[in-house]
């Protein structure tokens, strides 16, 4: 029994992952100006992302089932509470203090819904009846409205792929998903109407980014430049003028892809989208191998929502998808989107290190 | 047998294998295009984003003010603004920096030395950020390179406004300087407020008034081509210059108080009792501020800071003097305030004294002792037994408390930053200090030695309220606040702090009188200066003994400290002073010829002395035309 064993630790994903925190720690050294101390806290945060991990992967996938339920009504109470008592931040209700710190419970959304409709799946035969799906529906609106009353558009929305991602692999039909899509195709001019001022500008400025340059144009303008300017190669390490001379907002946060490709170049994406395929990869193997539906259904959405993190932040630097609040998995400068994203993969890690040997 | 729901595993592995397999496909096409995306603009559109981010840079650009100027009462420049030029070479846009450098060496003085910094900074230095060249530039030089700055590619020339201070030395214990702010200071709050300042108040007035002085940033944008040179600036929006400062204090006089004290540690600080203008705020000796701005070399600010007379010490804020006899006045006061005392009634001072069932004595400054003295005499003539025994009598909680009416112990409220409190033995004191008080420490502390510090502006502004009648004003060293563009002044209101009760006041009447003696009577301690004055003075000399702290001298007595105290003219006080030298010996020969010069420029408009003795004052004519 080798250590990662032991600790029932995954050696590919671990080691990704690892690769991963290394290339977060260069490029958000360079992407703060150079600062030590910001890095230093990259690497705390990293750290203790890893140890969440671990002690995740140690509760064996049978404690989660038990208590996907609890869990999320937990979760649900606490957006409720947000919407109550939660402090008010760059315009937004979505943080609810407890004591020192501040906790954005819609983060939490993003594990506790697969983990609550993988339970739901688990119960019945696959595929699913239509009343068991209308069931799941529900279940999912619940935190997705309260989130976008926050209002938190971004998060509300990858909230709702994560439960449409279990819904897709539980096996709905074909015909249910069409008529699904023509429906929301039908609401969408309704929706629009509803919409925050900003949020339509953000849509609107993705296919006329040049028509306020200096207003809400201009996220996805510097990191285009940003981007563009990188070309094959990269300008090389630290070289980032982009960053350096603060004309790429949140450098170190949403837009540190931004950064990253203006010193690494194309051949730099492909490299790091790579790694991030891999562990996609790597997650829909521990997938296939689950042993029963709730591991299986739960391992599947968490890896394909962990590729969706990693594309709508990526298409979101390069400007096919709107500016949306969505960090890099583990490369982004972020507290409780890192812990969640690793937890997930602690909960992957946990599914594979803990399959019965039997048969 | 009842139908048991058997789930089919393999059925339900393979439906999720073939979504997983959908959903796989869906994800490649989204890699695809973001990775065609991604080549689109890092390959074919490279070149274009490549120059908007080297070529079309839009940056803002602060706008510093000009620093509001300082200026004494009769508009005197005291801090100047001037412009300075830098050199600056930006290293990714020079073609070749070989033929540049030949090219600007032709244009402006470049040493070895010069070049070797250059390099270094460079090294330091992104290609994308400037670097300097040469920093202050004389203007010849600057014409030159502005001239030809076309043909210099990746050079650029910056101009700067820097704090001059056009009279050296002269009050800067009150005007204080700015120098380069440093990382530490934007810490925190100052990290928005001081963008694009380089320059922030270190000490006194440039300190304190910080805020009306720096004015307002304003900001361009300004469209960058590849060179980083200006195209052309997109929007402007001007800055507010700093508000201009009218002082109470009188240059001239500063500079003949300055001159008569001759660098010689000491100090003066003269109010006008009425308002608590600050006349003349002097620390001796003066030091330059002018190395200060732009970062004193080390040599220069280790000789300053090891100099023995401590030229960066403001004295007149922060210097801590035992006051001596020009305490005695108020120890009087405390004691006109109680019922058993009577002012009239002789005592006989035989040259010393000694408590009872003790042998110690206690010398008076003349050992053969003055005879018969009343409180008029013992002012007038300074006796120290008559206040010794008064000591003792009142008791050292009386005597402290009632100081506390002319301010000792407290700050005074000057607008300048880092005044000190002195020092006032109360009972609160002694308690804290945690060590007993013993009789004898009451007896010395009655002709103003012991553990009593005052500071000379606390001891100016005392006088200034026994002058006023009770009435203590606040000292204010600015006068006046203007506006730049509208002309608009703002006056600096006048504070009195709560005037003393009438029966307290009262008694003011009698030590003014007593005061008097000691200049105008025919025994008094300051008579040397009533020479030939048209109005009358009011003072009281003082003489500090000290003993050295110096190891191996320790204990050793060392020359006393000379101090002043006066106001003129008696009826209608309009100028009050104090005025300390260090190691001068007693106080009516080395302080109150300063004191008396200065009151007759302040009265009488020019410096009238004695024919014989016209060494100093001569200089200080010759220093006072600005």
């Amino acid at each position: 029994m080798t250590l990662f064993e032991r600790w029932h630790i995954d050696k590919s994903l671990f080691t990704a992952l690892a690769i991963l925190a290394a290339v977060s720690l260069v490029v958000l050294y360079s992407a703060s100006g150079e600062s030590l101390g910001f890095a230093l806290g990259d690497a705390a945060r990293l750290a203790i992302g890893f140890v969440v991990m671990i002690a995740i992967a140690q509760i064996p996938p049978e404690t989660y089932r038990r208590w996907s339920v609890p869990a999320f009504v937990i979760g649900v109470v606490g957006l409720a509470a947000v919407l109550g008592i939660g402090v008010v931040r760059f315009g937004a209700r979505r943080w609810v203090a407890l004591g020192p710190l501040s906790i954005q419970p819609s983060e939490f959304m993003k594990l506790l819904v697969p983990m609550v409709l993988s339970w739901f799946f688990s119960r019945s035969h696959l595929p699913p009846r239509l009343g068991r799906i209308i069931a799941a529906a529900l279940i999912l609106l619940v935190p997705v409205l309260l989130i976008a009353k926050e209002p938190d558009l971004g998060t509300a929305l990858v909230v709702l792929l994560s439960g449409v991602i279990v819904l897709f692999l539980a096996g709905i039909g074909w015909r249910t998903i069409a008529t699904v899509l023509m429906m929301g195709a039908a609401a969408a001019p309704v929706l629009w109407a509803h919409m925050h001022h900003y949020q339509r500008q953000r849509i609107y400025i993705l296919f006329h980014p040049q028509a306020d340059p200096l207003g809400a144009g201009y996220h996805a303008i510097q990191a285009m430049i940003a981007v563009g300017s990188g070309g094959l190669f990269g300008q090389g390490w630290l070289n980032s003028s982009q960053a350096h001379l603060h004309f790429l907002p949140d450098s170190t946060t949403d837009f540190a892809f931004a950064v990253f490709c203006q010193e690494f170049g194309l051949f730099g994406n492909l490299a790091l989208l790579g790694l991030y395929l891999f562990i996609v990869y790597r997650g829909l193997r521990i997938a296939f191998a689950a042993q029963d539906s709730y591991s299986r259904l739960l391992a599947g959405s968490l890896s394909i929502l962990f590729f969706f993190d990693v594309f709508i932040n990526m298409g979101m630097v390069a400007g096919i998808l709107p500016v949306v609040g969505v960090p890099l998995p583990l490369l982004s400068y972020g507290g409780t989107s890192l812990i969640i994203i690793m937890a997930g993969l602690g909960v992957l890690m946990s599914i594979y290190s803990h399959r019965r040997l039997v048969n | 047998m009842p139908i048991i729901p058997l789930k089919d595993h393999s059925q339900e592995l393979r439906l999720f294998e073939s979504r997983v397999l959908v959903a796989t496909v869906f994800g490649v096409l989204l890699i695809l295009g973001l990775i065609t995306r991604l080549g689109y603009l890092q390959v074919v559109k490279h070149r274009y984003y490549a120059t908007l981010a080297q070529d079309n840079r839009v940056s803002p650009v602060p706008i510093t003010p000009a620093r509001g100027l300082i200026l004494d009462r009769n508009g005197v420049v005291l801090a100047d603004d001037f412009p300075v030029f830098t050199l600056q070479v930006t290293p990714d846009q020079v073609p070749n920096m070989k033929r540049l450098l030949a090219k600007l060496r032709r244009l402006v003085a470049l040493n070895a030395q010069d070049i070797r910094d250059f390099q270094r900074r460079l090294a330091q230095h992104k290609p994308f950020q400037s670097v300097t060249l040469r920093a202050h530039l004389s203007e010849a030089e600057a014409a030159r390179v502005a001239v030809n700055l076309t043909r210099l590619t990746g050079a650029t020339l910056h101009a700067q406004l820097r704090r001059y201070y056009p009279l050296g030395g002269l009050a800067t214990a009150a005007i204080g300087y700015v120098s380069r702010i440093t990382q530490t200071e934007l810490q925190g709050h100052n990290a928005d407020r001081y963008v694009g300042y380089r320059e922030i108040g270190q000490m006194g007035i440039e300190k304190s008034y910080q805020n009306e002085l720096m004015g307002r940033i304003g900001y361009k944008d300004v469209e960058m081509d590849a060179r980083g040179r200006a195209v052309k600036v997109l929007k402007r929006i001007l800055p507010h210059a700093g508000h201009n400062l009218y002082l109470n204090i009188d240059a001239q006089m500063q500079a003949i108080g300055e001159q008569m004290l001759n660098n010689r540690p000491g100090t003066v600080v003269a109010l006008n009792p009425r308002t608590g203008a600050v006349l003349t705020f002097i620390s001796s000796p003066i030091y330059d501020p002018n190395p200060f701005v732009e970062g004193i070399r080390e040599k220069a600010y280790e000789a300053l800071a090891t100099n023995p007379d401590g030229p960066l010490d403001n004295r007149a804020l922060n210097g801590l003097y035992p006051p001596g006899s020009t305490i005695k006045p108020f120890y009087a006061y405390a004691a006109l305030q109680a019922p058993w005392f009577h002012p009239h009634k002789h005592i006989i001072c035989p040259g010393y004294y000694h408590l009872p069932h003790s042998t110690h004595l206690f010398h008076c400054w003349r050992p053969l002792g003055m005879g018969r003295v009343d409180l008029k005499s013992a002012i007038e003539r300074s006796c120290d037994v008559y206040f010794y025994r008064l000591a003792v009598k009142q008791g050292i909680n009386r005597m402290t408390r009632y100081l506390a009416d002319f301010g000792f112990g407290h700050r005074t409220g000057i607008d300048l930053p880092g005044e000190y409190r002195g020092l006032v033995p109360t009972q609160a004191w002694i308690k804290a200090s945690g060590r007993p008080w013993y009789p004898g420490q009451t007896v010395i502390t009655g002709i103003g030695q012991g553990p009593l510090l005052v500071t000379p502006l606390q001891l100016a502004d005392a006088v200034a309220t026994i002058a006023n009648h009770g009435i203590r004003m606040r000292p204010e060293v600015v006068r006046g606040i203007v506006n730049p563009v509208t002309h608009h002044v703002r006056f600096r209101k006048p504070h009195a702090y709560p005037a003393l009760p009438r029966r307290r006041k009262n008694s003011l009447k009698r030590l003014i009188r007593d005061m008097t003696q000691v200049v105008e009577g025919p025994r008094g301690t300051a008579r040397g200066i009533a020479y030939d004055l048209p109005y009358k003075v009011a003072g009281k000399t003082g003489t500090a003994q000290l003993w050295s702290m110096v190891p191996g001298y320790k204990g050793q007595h060392i020359r006393s400290d000379a101090l002043f105290i006066a106001f003129a003219p008696v009826n209608h006080p309009r100028i009050a002073i104090a005025v300390v030298v260090e190691h001068a010996g007693f106080g009516a020969l080395a302080a109150a010829p300063i004191a008396r010069a200065l009151m007759n420029f302040y009265l009488l408009g020019h410096v009238h002395v004695r024919p014989q003795n016209q060494s100093r004052p001569e200089i200080a004519q010759a220093r006072t035309t600005p």
